[in-house]
């Protein structure tokens, strides 16, 4: 066990338990706090295993961007402050499937793996990645941002409600304004 | 550097993001866990990154930044409507969901103008 190991299983135990009380706990803003410490936790894995772009990036947009974007959520839909009881089905089949499919997919990397080590590469920094990023991989990239663009145009036509109406009530809102 | 114990970490988020989605009832709720499965496979991709001597160096590391892209905007996208859900119906419980094209509209509006406005 080097210091590696010991680094990736405690950030592993912490972003396993704060995922286990994601899904289990029964405060609605409270699962979002914990998605933070979970995917805190994944950076700090992520660092581990050289992966610098990535964790910085991890905590720029999902700890900044989408938990917030979740809160907001949250609190837009009126979440109780409070336990609420109404969260959830009754939990068999999901643990059934959920655990069968976690501990199904566990069985078969620790099979795959055992206990072999690997040398850690070289880090994953911005240069190296925007190297291979820009040379290798631009046509998903630039698929992708016409993929962004499509969802902020998705997101705020489905958040308008007055955009695209039958013609009759459109043409007295189109008078108000 | 043990690869198997990210690899197992990532199984199991997996198994608690599945467990997440099919378990609660808020929309809210289980967008959450579908983020707890996209960052299992974040972890898969990093670490094959490092296991896996590819032709292309930093593959898995590019994927995982295309996954994080690809989750920024269905967060957006999801979010967008389930607020258009709790606009229409007061609640975001995805039980009581209408799935028939006119289901009954218990608000007695125009039904669903959300999606005509998507089409057009």
């Amino acid at each position: 066990m080097t210091g590696a190991d010991v680094l990736l299983l405690a950030l592993g135990a912490v972003a396993v338990g704060s995922g286990a009380l994601v899904v289990a706990t029964r405060h609605l803003v409270r699962a979002g706090l914990w998605l933070v410490v979970c995917l805190g936790a994944l950076a700090g894995d992520y660092l581990v295993l050289t992966a610098e772009l990535v964790a910085w990036v991890q905590v720029l947009i999902y700890v900044g961007a989408v938990v917030v974007l979740l809160l907001f959520a949250v609190m837009l839909t009126r979440a109780p402050i409070g336990p609420s009881d109404d969260l959830d089905r009754p939990g068999w089949p999901a643990a059934l499937v959920g655990g069968g499919g976690g501990l199904g997919l566990a069985v078969l990397l620790v099979d795959a793996f055992r206990w072999s080590r690997v040398d850690l590469p070289a880090a994953g920094t911005a240069e190296r990645l925007g190297e291979q990023v820009f040379r290798s991989w631009v046509l998903p990239f630039e698929v992708l941002s016409v993929l962004l663009l499509a969802a902020l145009v998705g997101a705020i036509v489905l958040s308008r409600p007055d955009i695209g109406r039958p013609a009759e009530p459109a043409a007295d809102e189109g008078g108000r304004r | 550097m043990r690869p198997v114990i990210p690899y197992v970490t990532a199984a199991l988020l997996f198994g608690l993001g599945v467990y997440g989605v099919l378990r609660r009832r808020n929309a809210v709720l289980v967008l959450m866990a579908v983020e707890l499965m996209l960052n299992a496979v974040n972890l898969i991709l990093v670490t094959a990154d490092t296991t896996v001597r590819a032709a292309l160096p930093h593959s898995g590391q590019v994927f995982a930044l295309f996954v994080i892209v690809l989750a920024a905007a269905e967060i957006g996208v999801g979010l967008a409507i389930v607020l258009q859900l709790y606009r229409l119906r007061a609640s975001v419980t995805v039980d009581d969901v209408p799935l028939a094209e006119h289901g009954p509209t218990a608000t007695g509006e125009p039904a669903s103008p959300a999606p005509e406005g998507a089409t057009r």
